[in-house]
């Protein structure tokens, strides 16, 4: 009797609320952190971010225009999705990091905790940015907060998980919708998380997760004028050419140092959301 | 149709103006134009300009290193006013080194409570010399006195004094955070409000406890000049404030320059784009605010003399130099013929010329550059299709000057409809639906301000919910304050000026 050959995963992304493969066929090898070879995962093309971008534009209006409770709520599920797999994640973390259990753990359990702080930001941050403001006129004058639309995102090597997580709980709890490039070295994670955030409740194409090399997709990625806003870890050559190629469509572009510790405290903190969201002044007169 | 697009010939007016007064259905009309001769009304007030201005470096008046001056002209009269000191890249370093000198000596460790005093202060001066103030720009800059004494020079000074007390109350700036300053600032800023955008610039950085180095436009440069005395008389520290003059090879060396830890600018699309490109390998922070291409839309249920009023001021104010300003008028279908035919019996009563007379409501465009700029889009305006209107008004025989002027049949391809003319021209397009204005209105790169005219509060919040704009004037238009936050979306640029939101842009978070 021969043993049950186990069924493997083929990866793919989560683009647009669908599992693909890259439109060119292309794939890329993954290998554990024994240098065994894992599958073959999508290697992304400029197309391939372009359809996302279209996939992401098009949940915009709907995902920034759900109430604020809303988006906490569909946030904090993405928290539930990630707690009742937290086995999982973690065996993926080890499987290709080279860190021990202890701190696999620690990071699945840190990322849920992040999605749980942002979660409680969606319907709050907007009276600590925003304001009323005195003029000196009978006019009525506020000053609130608007999603900037689609944002990018290019994730780090290092905590592939909850740097990543935190780079797109930040942009979506004020409404922006996302498309990211997960970590070059370190792709996997941000496979199963697609898994997972294709069970939470979040809307079809709000988070689009491309997996490639940087060098092909992140000139596109600055120079995309429907991308509006980059949350970038990137640093020399990288930065600069993303700040430069950003000009051309005067894209906001917040640039983190590769070596950034996505676990300090300060990763949780309302001036986050403030980074990728427009402020609106509305005037109106006072009168009869 | 006698149009004159040539700024050289002035006198053709516009016979279609003159002929329109005619057919109007059967009510009386007041007519306007040149059939009253108007005694002129002068302001007299001496602007104390000197005849030449050095740079205002380290709290000193020093010659450039350059050693050369240029002109500064009066646009109404295309006489010289002064002559101002050309800063070359060695002026731009010492700049620097003094700002860098008095944030590490003094300005950063003075309390917030005594750095306000200074603050308090230029406001306060400046409201001692207001009248002066406003008679220099309406002769440097060609803006009619009414706007530099009623809006630019009281606006200037409120943004000191609502910043000055900002200076002691910086922890409540951002909550749950602390803030510093960031260090030297550099600052660029535009021709069309001289002095107030100055004073958006340097009012919050001063609060915030930075040091500057601005460079104000090369074409009104003087009440930046007479800023520097006013510096001077406030005995604010030397080199807490460095004033460099020039045009853009000095604006690039000032926003390119290794100590500029901040770099603010005001100013075209275009030359944002050439800055962030420039800053791109030095990650500085950037604060931008850019071109607009503003649209105001008139609804049916408008208050429509209201409306008619914030057009005309929408477009109109300050000789349409105003990145904000309202220059796409999207009126509804069914009151556009009224509603236009009320508009030309309103322009026909601006009075355009000398910016110095008080009757005046359009002055002189601020250069002949300028002017041939406008001259280009509106020959296109013409020659795309559109169809041109403008008052049969005299314009003074020298200077600068463009008669207000307005498009129907405008398409949205047009380049009037497209391109920012930052002059008095106004394009006019039609809706039929709400979906449909708020369509046309965001077809543009730029964002940075919006005008809806309706009686309906709720279509009121839909729209400005709606509009991908930094402000939204709802049945206003040109509003303006310190604490309500200014600046774009998209291509109009990113950061604020103005209100809490603004002064966050200034400062370090910890």
């Amino acid at each position: 009797m021969t043993a049950r050959i186990p069924v493997v995963k083929t990866p793919k992304v989560y683009v647009g609320g669908a599992f693909i493969r890259s439109e060119s066929g292309r794939t890329f090898p993954v290998y554990d952190s024994g240098g065994q070879f894992v599958a073959n995962i999508p290697q992304c093309t400029r197309k391939d971010l372009r359809n996302a971008v279209e996939a992401a534009a098009k949940a915009g209006p709907g995902w920034s225009g759900r109430t604020a409770y809303n988006r906490g709520q569909i946030v904090y599920r993405l928290a539930e999705m990630l707690e009742a797999r937290a086995d999982e994640l973690t065996g993926v973390l080890r499987q290709f990091s080279p860190a021990w259990t202890s701190a696999a753990e620690r990071e699945v359990s840190e990322t849920v905790d992040r999605l749980v702080h942002y979660a409680g930001w969606a319907d709050k941050y907007e009276q600590v940015l925003g304001s009323a403001n005195s003029v000196a006129a009978p006019f009525f004058n506020f000053t609130l907060t608007e999603p900037m639309g689609v944002v990018g995102i290019i994730a780090s090597d290092s905590f592939p998980l909850l740097g990543l997580v935190t780079q797109i709980a930040v942009a979506i709890v004020s409404g922006n919708t996302i498309v990211a490039l997960a970590s070059e070295a370190i792709p996997y994670p941000a496979i199963t998380l697609g898994e997972m955030l294709a069970t939470s409740d979040l809307p079809n194409g709000v988070v689009n997760i491309l997996t490639g090399y940087r060098k092909e997709l992140v000139p596109t990625f600055s120079s995309h004028t429907h991308i509006r806003g980059i949350d970038a870890v990137a640093a020399g050559d990288a930065a600069t050419a993303l700040r430069r190629g950003a000009a051309d469509s005067v894209k906001r572009v917040k640039i983190r140092q590769p070596d950034i510790d996505w676990s300090a405290a300060s990763n949780e903190s309302v001036y986050e959301i403030r980074n990728f969201v427009e402020f609106k002044t509305v005037w109106h007169p006072i009168g009869a | 149709m006698a149009v004159t697009l040539d700024p050289s010939e002035k006198d053709a007016g516009s016979k279609e103006g003159k002929k329109r007064h005619g057919r109007k259905q059967g009510v009386p009309e007041l007519i306007f134009g040149d059939l009253w001769e108007y005694d002129p009304a002068p302001e007299t007030a001496d602007p104390r300009i000197r005849q030449r201005y050095d740079l205002f470096i380290g709290g000193r008046f020093v010659a450039p290193q350059s050693g050369e001056y240029f002109e500064s002209i009066n646009p109404a009269t295309e006489q010289r006013v002064t002559e101002i000191a050309l800063a070359n890249s060695a002026d731009v370093d010492s700049a620097y080194v003094a700002a860098q000198l008095a944030f590490e000596t003094v300005w950063r460790t003075m309390p917030g409570r005594e750095r306000g005093k200074y603050i308090y202060r230029i406001a306060r001066l400046l409201q001692d010399r207001a009248r002066e103030f406003a008679v220099a720009e309406s002769i440097d800059g060609g803006k009619p006195i009414k706007e530099s004494r009623d809006f630019d020079v009281p606006m200037a000074a409120a943004h000191f004094f609502y910043h000055a007390g900002w200076a002691d109350k910086l922890d409540y700036v951002a909550p749950g955070r602390t803030v510093n300053p960031i260090g030297v600032v550099g600052q660029v800023i535009p021709w069309n409000f001289p002095l107030l955008m100055l004073a958006w610039k340097i009012a919050p950085a001063l609060a915030a406890g930075n040091c500057v180095v601005l460079k104000p436009a090369e074409t009104t440069s003087a009440t930046a000049m007479k800023f520097a005395e006013l510096l001077q008389e406030a005995e604010l520290p030397d080199g807490v404030v460095n004033i460099v003059t020039g045009a853009g090879e000095t604006g690039a060396a000032l926003t390119g320059h290794p100590a500029a830890r901040k770099i603010a600018f005001t100013g075209s699309t275009e030359v944002g784009k050439i800055i962030m490109r420039q800053l791109a390998e030095r990650g500085t922070r950037m604060s931008l605010e850019l071109g607009g291409k503003a649209a105001n839309i008139v609804f049916e249920d408008a208050p429509i003399d209201q409306a008619i009023e914030g057009v005309v001021n929408g477009i109109f104010f300050n000789q349409g130099h105003v990145c904000c300003g309202g220059s796409r008028l999207l009126v509804q279908e069914s009151i556009a013929d009224s509603f236009v035919h009320k508009l030309q019996q309103r322009m026909d009563s601006l009075r355009v010329g000398d910016p110095l007379d008080k009757n005046t409501d359009v002055g002189a465009i601020n250069s002949r550059e300028q002017l041939n700029k406008i001259c280009e889009l509106v020959e296109s305006g013409v020659s795309e299709g559109a169809k041109l209107y403008q008052p049969s008004c005299s314009l003074p025989t020298r200077g600068f000057f463009f008669r207000p002027t307005l498009f129907t049949e405008v398409t949205q391809s047009h380049r009037i409809a497209r391109e920012e003319i930052f002059g008095p021209v106004l394009s006019i397009l039609t809706f039929r639906t709400m979906d449909e204005a708020i369509e046309k209105a965001n077809n543009t790169m730029y964002g940075l301000s919006a005008g809806v005219w309706t009686d309906k509060g709720s279509r009121i919040l839909r729209m400005a919910a709606e509009l991908k704009a930094g402000v939204v004037w709802a049945n206003t238009f040109n509003k303006f304050d310190p604490a309500s936050p200014f600046g774009g979306y998209k291509e109009s640029g990113f950061g604020r000026e103005g209100g809490r939101q603004g002064l966050l842009d200034y400062v370090e978070l910890s």
